[in-house]
Parts: structure tokens; sequence; C-alpha cells
């Protein structure tokens, strides 16, 4: 049985080292893109997010003042018993949330679409969103938090098997160069792809893709993974670095995930996971044991099944 | 592989004299010292459109607005906890904007992303006022240091934490590049136009998608397949 408390207070450090800690995998990432480039401004920029990443972790304070929106992924062994069940694991993540929003403190961002009512927590209809997966095996649960900057560099086209690849590439380049002016997709960012799926479930792979797999993780399938390296060094070599400016920082990885989908279709989405980048994980064990890492390993080969059985 | 060379970095007034506006170009960096304020669509809308009096004197207290939400917390004893700061993208204040800086005296506007050459020209040139760009956008740890202390919290009942107006007492506060001058150029829209020199050899080998939407054109009439 996982101790309801230890999730809570589990989470609560979470909410703390994502907004704070900028993932390793992401920071080797920039500090290449910072080496190769040769935009003057663009150099500038990405030499003072390396500068804030520093301060943020000395100050231990937020790397950005747009803290994003705070949600929860939560993988569950099948095995994992939770102390009060799911309705009680829900409510220690909304606790935690509000909690680590005045204490670290984070920008409470979430308000009514309509109204604008702030609780200053954010928490609120709806918010965080909470989604779930289960792997075999396990005795364990892993709580992902993942603070997404909320406005710009997400889209979505329906496209069908006669775009074909150059109608993919056109709607990344046509994504990219958009929310990349001004600098509005706060890039150079990990970039997720979602392809096929049906319209919501092709944007959570996009967004899964962008959040949840680390900078130098491929798909396993060889053919996406090289679809991966060439969409990486194309969004490089739109002329367009950090912010806008000329320069060649715009990708630092690409990811795509795919589902399959309707047979005339091809929905494809576009994320992009802003320079801060921000996510944090644990492994809680029924036995007590917490294990804190960056790498939230969601895409295991029984997320990515094909089968009927497993 | 040629090394870039680095932009002119200025100690600036956060009540800047027409002199020091006139000597900054697009791309300088700039670092603040005074007192700024955070204002944005929930403080415009309520000065003007509904008409209530400012909860401070400018620009006789600041002359920079801030287009931002700090990360940060009121205790119940009124003090403040304040981590990370960093600005939200202003063109969507297009509307307010000449209204506001006629109102506030404004003469620095402070946010991500800019706004458009032809707002510089209508509303920022003709009160000698410039736009400067937060850096990143995610320097919100940098931009924390520069904070000393939050002066005042106006309208936080009325507007919540995010939208209300945080007056800040700052010091070596950036970095912030200029972003457009006194004779409203834009740094933003010159970058534009040289990396779109270059972009129809980047989309080379792509096609435009077989169906089109409604959203990308304006013409009703547009025949969408």
């Amino acid at each position: 049985m996982i101790n309801i408390e230890l999730i809570q207070q589990t989470a609560e450090t979470l909410m703390a080292k994502a907004a704070i800690e900028i993932p390793d995998d992401y920071l080797a990432g920039l500090q290449q893109a910072a080496n190769d480039e040769d935009g003057d401004l663009s150099s500038f920029v990405l030499e003072a997010m390396l500068e804030n990443y520093a301060a943020a972790k000395e100050d231990s304070r937020a790397m950005c003042g747009d803290t994003g929106c705070p949600r929860w992924y939560v993988k569950m062994g099948n095995e994992a018993q939770i102390d009060g069940g799911p309705v009680a694991l829900e409510a220690a993540l909304r606790r935690a949330t509000a909690k680590a929003t005045q204490s670290v403190p984070l920008r409470p961002n979430r308000v009514h679409p309509l109204w604008r009512t702030d609780h200053d927590n954010n928490v609120g209809i709806g918010a965080p969103e909470i989604e779930y997966g289960f792997e075999p095996n396990g005795n364990w649960i892993d709580l992902i938090t993942v603070h997404k900057g909320g406005l710009f560099g997400t889209d979505y086209r329906m496209l069908f098997p006669s775009d074909g690849i150059e109608g993919i590439k056109r709607f990344y380049l046509d994504s990219l160069v958009a929310f990349g002016k001004r600098g509005l997709a706060c890039q150079p960012a990990i970039i997720g792809i979602g392809l096929g799926g049906s319209k919501d479930t092709c944007m959570v792979l996009g967004k899964r893709a962008a959040c949840l797999r680390v900078v130098g993780n491929r798909n396993p399938d060889p053919k996406i993974a090289a679809l991966e390296d060439e969409f990486k060094i194309l969004g490089n070599n739109i002329g367009m670095g950090a912010m806008g400016f000329v320069g060649k920082s715009m990708v630092i990885d690409c990811n795509i995930e795919v589902g399959f989908c309707h047979t005339g279709g091809m929905q494809m989405s576009v994320h992009a996971f802003c320079l801060s980048s921000r996510r944090a994980v644990a492994r809680i064990f029924d036995d007590g044991r917490v294990e804190y890492r960056t790498d939230p390993a969601w895409f295991t080969d029984y997320q990515r099944r094909e089968t009927v059985e497993w | 592989m040629v090394k870039p060379s680095k932009p002119r970095k200025i100690r600036l007034s956060a009540n800047p004299t027409a002199e020091a506006l006139a000597d900054l170009a697009i791309g300088d960096i700039v670092y603040l010292d005074g007192t700024v304020y955070t204002a944005r669509e929930g403080v415009y809308k309520r000065v003007l459109e509904d008409g209530i009096a400012m909860p401070l004197d400018l620009p006789g207290e600041s002359a920079a607005n801030f287009h931002c939400s700090p990360a940060a917390t009121q205790h119940d004893d009124g003090s403040f906890d304040l981590g990370a700061v960093t600005a939200t993208a202003s063109f969507r204040f297009s509307k307010w904007i000449g209204p506001w800086l006629a109102a506030s005296g404004a003469k620095l506007i402070i946010g991500k992303g800019g706004m458009s050459a032809k707002d510089y020209r209508e509303h920022f040139v003709p009160h000698g006022a410039i736009y400067l760009t937060t850096v990143g956008y995610g320097t919100g740890a940098l931009l924390g240091r520069g904070v000393k202390q939050v002066s005042n919290l106006h309208w936080k009942k009325e507007l919540g934490l995010a939208q209300a107006m945080w007056v800040l007492e700052v010091e070596n506060f950036g970095p912030f590049i200029v972003e457009s001058d006194l004779a409203g150029n834009s740094l933003f829209e010159r970058e534009n136009a040289r990396i779109a020199a270059s972009l129809d050899k980047v989309y080379e080998g792509t096609r435009p998608a077989v169906l089109k939407r409604f959203g990308e054109t304006d013409d009703r009439s547009d025949e969408l397949i």
C-alpha cells in the first residue's frame, strides 16, 4: 500500500523541482546549441538562458516567471495500491499543486475561461489535468509533473494520405516559422509531433512526445527515428534562432509519436515544449522508497503496444 | 565559424531622459534602475474602459510599464515572496496601448515579443516611448534577482494576483533588448525580414495542405478544397 501523505509530499517536491531545475538532457542540448550558434543576438540570448538556469538553482527560484500550467501524468504499476484509492490520489495532487503554487512560489495562472476567476493556486475546474497510464508488473507509482507554457507553439492540421511526408514537412515548418517569429514559441525547444489517432488523441500524442520524452531519445521504429533526425536538422535550417532572431537554434530535439488513425486521414499536431522544459518525475514504491529522476520514461513498449493482447 | 559579436550593454534609469532614450539603438542590451510597475489587460480595461482612477501617480512614481505577472505570493502579514519575473506577450494589448501611453506617460514598455512597427509609429513615437523586450523568454530568475523590493500591490482583490498592479523597486534589472527606437523601428521586424528572404529555399520539398481552413482566409467565398 502506498502511503497517501508520502504521495502529497513527493508531489510538492516535484512541483518545486520542475519549476526550478532545468532537466540535464535539455541543458546538455542547449549547451550544444549555444556552442553552434553564430547569430549575434541569438547567441546572446542562449548565454543569458544558461546564466538564468544557474541563477534559478542557486537562488531556488523559478526559472521563468510564467510558470505555465502545472499538470500531472500518473503511471501505476499493475500491482500498486494506493492508500485511499484514486480519489485520495487526485485530492493529494490537487493539494500539492495549490500548496506549491504558494510555497515555491509559482504564478497562479489558472483562471475560469469566461469569468477570469483566479483561485490564486492553479487549481480549478479541470485543473490541474491528471492523466493516467498503467504498466505490467510493478508495485510502484510514477508521478510526473509538467509545467507547460500555455499559449503559443501548438497547432493541429487534418492531413490526408495524399499530403504525404511533404505535407507533414510543410505543416511542421509552418508551425515553427509562425510561432518562432518574435520567439513566441520560446524556442529553442523540444518539438513534439503527433501523427494519427483522432483529433484529440493526436494532440495528446504530440504533447506527450514533446513533454514526456528526453533529448536524444528516439522512436523505436527506425524509419520514424530517421524522420526525427531529419526534422531536427530541417528546423534548425530555417535561419531562425532564439527569440526569432537570425540564427540556427530552433529545435533542441524533435520527437514523433504515432497512433493508428482512420484509413482516410493523417492527423498531425505540433507542440513546442518551451526553453524551460519544466518536468520532474518520482517513482514511489510500496515500501516507502522514493526515487527522483528527470526522464518520464513514459513511452514504453507497453504504451506503444499494437497487438490485441500484451 | 565566425564568432558571434557581443551586443552593447547599457544601464538605464526606469524614468529615462529623452537624451538617454535617443542614445539607444535597436539590439542594445539594457539593465534598469528605479521603479517599474506591472499593468496588462486587467489594468488597461479598468482604467481605460471602466474609467476608474489609477491607484498611483503615473508617471510621477514610474515611467516603466512591465507587461508581466510575477510568480509571487503575498503572505497574511502583507509581506511578499517574489521568485521569478517574466513578461507576457504584448501584441495582445495593441488596442489599449495608445490611450495607455497618453494616460500613464510611460516612456518604457517592457514585455515579450514586441508590438508592431505600426503601433510604434502611431503610439510610441508621439509619446517619446520605446519598447524593451525580455530575453529568452525565460530569464525569470535573473530578473527576479534584480527586484530589490515589492513596494506596493494595487488591486489585488479586484484583479487577482496575476492581473494586479505590482510596483517593484529594481536595480540592475535585466537583461532587456531594445526592440523599438524613438523613430519607431522594430528589431523583430528587421530580423523577420532577413529570415523571410531565405524561407522559399527552406520550404523546397514540401507541399501545401490538401484541405484548407477558414481562419487561414477571411474571404468567406473562398473555395476551401
